[in-house]
């Protein structure tokens, strides 16, 4: 009965979604008072709805209803209670559904924090959402309908796959999605404004807060992704460029791109076409990635079940939202003004660089990500592009990025003065050159690009804080500009971390009995025993690794290796002691011969945390910049710089 | 009109048509680098029997094909029940390459599922593995009277790979 009950509320979820795209549209072009005024009840009671179906399908997982065919695929009754509940969106179904929950949720927010916005702009917004609510919705009910009955039942679940039981794995793709679904807002103001005409300051200034809101969530699913990578997979790495971390990496590049955009759209009236365009791509990249993704047209480890069928629909669905909204883009933007002037040394011109340079470097992973596909449709073989083409060619294109962030900030609008820059860029940038030289001294090799980068992070911070105490003495900052500043440190934490880790950190992998001791990184790593130890659906092989420096004792570290009892799979759980200055990281391999004697994997890792911590300072950074009092003002309608469409 | 406002979607076109002939393309749909090559020597203890050995000159002048296989991997039983009905129906042998397991875990699994082969070498640290080039269990490879690997599946092999790609080539080679 329960399963009927979601699938029914999904079904009432697609008309009334049906209703929330077509009738406020309507309406906003006949100017129909009623028309739209639905939009902002439509939308609340498709999130209801989609809610319903959602709280529906995790009922069945947490009751053990295997006569639904994806319950009995992703759970099991010796599955903990919360890994049933993350297993709702642990399959294509589900997390399919989790998006939907997400594109509604989006879309009662913006209903309800839309009060001092004009009703038919909110009416547009509200539409766009819709429509695009109407694609997935059907793409959910006709191709991966999650409340799919199994007659009969089974007696017991497949379970879900180990790799996905995991703390880290509960919060990461909900996180991912919100950051995902949540350029959707974006978009459909960009949509909103290109059908009204009005591409004004005042569209920019609604659409802010919400592409930065997003773009938040983005930043912390991709941490937590990666994290999760660094602890569970056992090789001890953060990032891999595989296909499926790019597809969530590319609206990342692209909604950075926007959000410095939408800032001079906002304050200078320029770059107004642009801001379209990148709100339209950062969108349409979050569906590129769902169809990669979902359609199993590139290899991955993620290696997600395909089903060509499902990988038609997504594309079908791509290419009518996007073809849409770029044939609207060609035939209005012509029309649209070009917006302030600025001169060559000036706060425009240096957002502009940082817009191109980030498209470049969305366009150089978009390449590498797509290239096997390219060249295997061209019929030119198969090949696959690995970390060395990203590293090669992402590397340079954020060496110039980070350094004109610094600068970009300092910059006034319309006009800057080179001289005036220099001179407040002085000290920082001596700084800048005794850390290039320095740090890496300390950490006891100089390599160029651990020197390139601890200049680069010293060079942001020191500018920063310059900036703050320059502009602490003229009055309070305002939230926008604490935001923007703890975001850019996040960048300078994050680089310095990166380039650590990957000049200092040491491996090694060996063969070790009980009693052996191996040395890395000055730790000293004594596998003491390896234990069997049952789990609640899985059984364990548990070392103790005593772990000292210089003769002390520290502690003991605790690596398992998994053995789950559904699927037979080998998980490692790598033992980590975490520290503010590195970590230590060991890992149990497999167990080689019959002395007892197991091939143990161990790192150490300088800084590692600080890629993560990094991150956490660029969404907290968003967040204090999400909520600048001047976002919750009313916007006088046609005030600030006013240039719609010559109509 | 201005042409230049077209140029985003006539990209965005060519791309869709790019992922629209992905779509009919399989990835993991790898050619060898060893096809046609001598297949790599290798003498492994086999699983049933720890004392005795195996290794591919024993079955020179035999068409046979060799499945890579472990208990942990989840494709293998997938797989599994059309190799234990098709080596009920010909006589085709199968060697089985038990790939980086427990010999405990690999016999109980022979011994609830079925076992297709005419015996498994057991490459316990995945070496020979490494030499054949698997990545993703499981994997098959027709290895004809001389030696040499003439074909290599990987993934599960279905009932419609088995029928249109296998058994041809290996009536072709037994000739």
């Amino acid at each position: 009965m329960i399963p009927e009950l979601g699938h029914f509320a999904l079904i009432l979820a697609f008309v009334v979604s049906i209703a929330q795209g077509v009738l406020p549209l309507v309406g906003a072009r006949q100017g129909q008072a009623q028309w739209i005024a639905l939009a902002r009840p439509a939308a609340q009671t498709q999130f209801l709805l989609v809610a319903v179906a959602f709280g529906c399908l995790a009922q069945s997982f947490l009751g053990n209803d295997f006569s639904v065919s994806y319950v009995a695929q992703h759970s099991n009754t010796q599955l903990p209670s919360l890994y049933r509940f993350s297993a709702v969106w642990g399959g294509h179904e589900g997390s399919l559904l989790l998006w939907v929950l997400m594109l509604a949720g989006w879309g009662a927010a913006v209903s309800l924090a839309s009060r001092r916005l004009p009703e038919v702009m909110v009416a547009r917004v509200l539409a766009v959402l819709g429509l695009v609510g109407i694609g997935l919705l059907a793409f959910v009910l006709f191709t991966s309908n999650p409340f799919d009955r199994l007659l009969p039942a089974a007696a017991e679940g497949r379970d879900l796959n180990p790799l996905l039981q995991d703390p880290g794995l509960v919060f990461h793709p909900p996180m991912l999605y919100m950051g995902y679904v949540g350029f959707s807002v974006a978009f459909a103001f960009a949509i909103a404004a290109l059908i009204s005409g009005r591409l004004d300051a005042a569209w920019a200034r609604w659409s802010r807060p919400w592409t930065t809101a997003a773009w938040v969530f983005l930043t912390l699913g991709i941490a937590l992704g990666s994290w999760w990578a660094y602890y569970e997979l056992g090789w001890g790495g953060w990032w891999f460029w595989d296909p499926v971390e790019n597809a969530s990496f590319l609206p990342w590049l692209v909604g950075t791109a926007l959000i410095h955009s939408l800032a001079v759209t906002e304050k200078r009236g320029a770059f107004k076409n642009w801001t379209v365009l990148l709100a339209i791509a950062a969108f349409s990249l979050s569906l590129l990635g769902t169809f990669l993704v979902r359609s199993g047209v590139l290899t991955s480890v993620h290696a997600f079940a395909s089903d060509p069928r499902r990988g038609v629909f997504i594309l079908v669905l791509l290419a009518v939202v996007v073809g849409t909204s770029l044939t609207l883009f060609a035939w209005r933007a012509p029309k649209v003004g070009a917006g302030g002037n600025f001169g060559l040394v000036s706060r425009e011109t240096l957002l502009l660089m940082n817009n191109v340079l980030l498209v470049v470097a969305t366009g150089s992973v978009l390449l590498g990500t797509i290239y096997p596909l390219l060249i295997d449709a061209l019929g030119m073989g198969k090949l696959s592009v690995g970390p060395p083409y990203f590293n090669a060619v992402f590397v340079p294109v954020m060496v110039p990025l980070l350094l004109l962030m610094a600068i970009g900030p300092m910059a006034r609008w319309k006009h800057a003065d080179p001289k005036a820059i220099a001179r407040r860029l002085r000290v920082s940038l001596a700084l800048a050159v005794i850390a290039g030289i320095g740090l890496p001294l300390l950490m006891g090799a100089w390599t160029p690009l651990t020197a390139i980068s601890s200049l680069l992070a010293v060079w942001i911070v020191a500018s920063g804080v310059f900036q703050i105490i320059e502009r602490m003495k003229t009055g309070k900052p305002s939230a926008a500009f604490w935001g923007m500043h703890i975001a850019h440190f996040g960048i300078a934490v994050f680089v310095f971390g990166v380039a650590m880790v990957g000049g200092y950190q040491e491996e090694k992998d060996v063969r070790m009995e009980p009693g052996d001791t191996v040395q890395v990184g000055g730790y000293g790593f004594r596998l003491l025993t390896v234990k069997d130890a049952p789990g609640p659906n899985y059984r364990a092989a548990v070392g103790s690794v005593e772990l000292s420096k210089n003769g002390r004792v520290l502690k003991t570290m605790y690596p398992e290796k998994r053995s789950y009892f559904s699927s037979q799979m080998p998980m490692t759980e790598a033992a980590i002691d975490a520290g503010f200055t590195r970590d230590v990281y060991v890992s149990l391999g497999e167990p080689l011969g019959n002395k007892g004697a197991w091939s143990v994997r161990v790192y150490y890792k300088p800084f590692v945390d600080w890629i993560w911590g990094g991150c956490l300072l660029m969404a907290l950074g968003g967040l204090i910049a999400m909520l600048d009092r001047r976002y919750r003002l009313r916007v006088k309608v046609g005030a600030g710089v006013t240039a719609g469409v010559a109509a | 009109m201005k042409q230049r406002f077209l140029i985003p979607l006539a990209v965005f076109f060519v791309l869709v048509i790019f992922l629209a002939i992905g779509l009919t393309l399989n990835p993991r749909d790898l050619p060898s680098p060893l096809k046609d090559k001598p297949a790599p020597a290798f003498t492994l203890p086999q699983l049933a029997a720890a004392d005795k050995t195996f290794s591919p000159t024993d079955l020179k002048g035999k068409v046979w094909l060799l499945n890579v296989w472990a208990s942990w991997c989840v494709s293998c039983r997938q797989e599994h029940p059309l190799l234990v009905s098709f080596s009920k129906q010909n006589d085709l042998p199968i060697i089985g390459l038990n790939y980086k397991d427990q010999g405990a875990d690999a016999k109980n699994w022979l011994a609830r599922f079925g076992d297709p082969y005419l015996l498994s070498a057991v490459d316990a640290d995945g070496r020979v593995g490494i030499n054949y080039g698997v990545y993703g269990v499981p994997e098959t490879y027709v290895i004809d009277k001389a030696g040499t690997i003439r074909m290599k599946h990987t993934g599960p092999i279905t009932p419609e790979s088995l029928k249109t790609q296998i058994l041809p080539l290996v009536a072709e080679l037994s000739k």
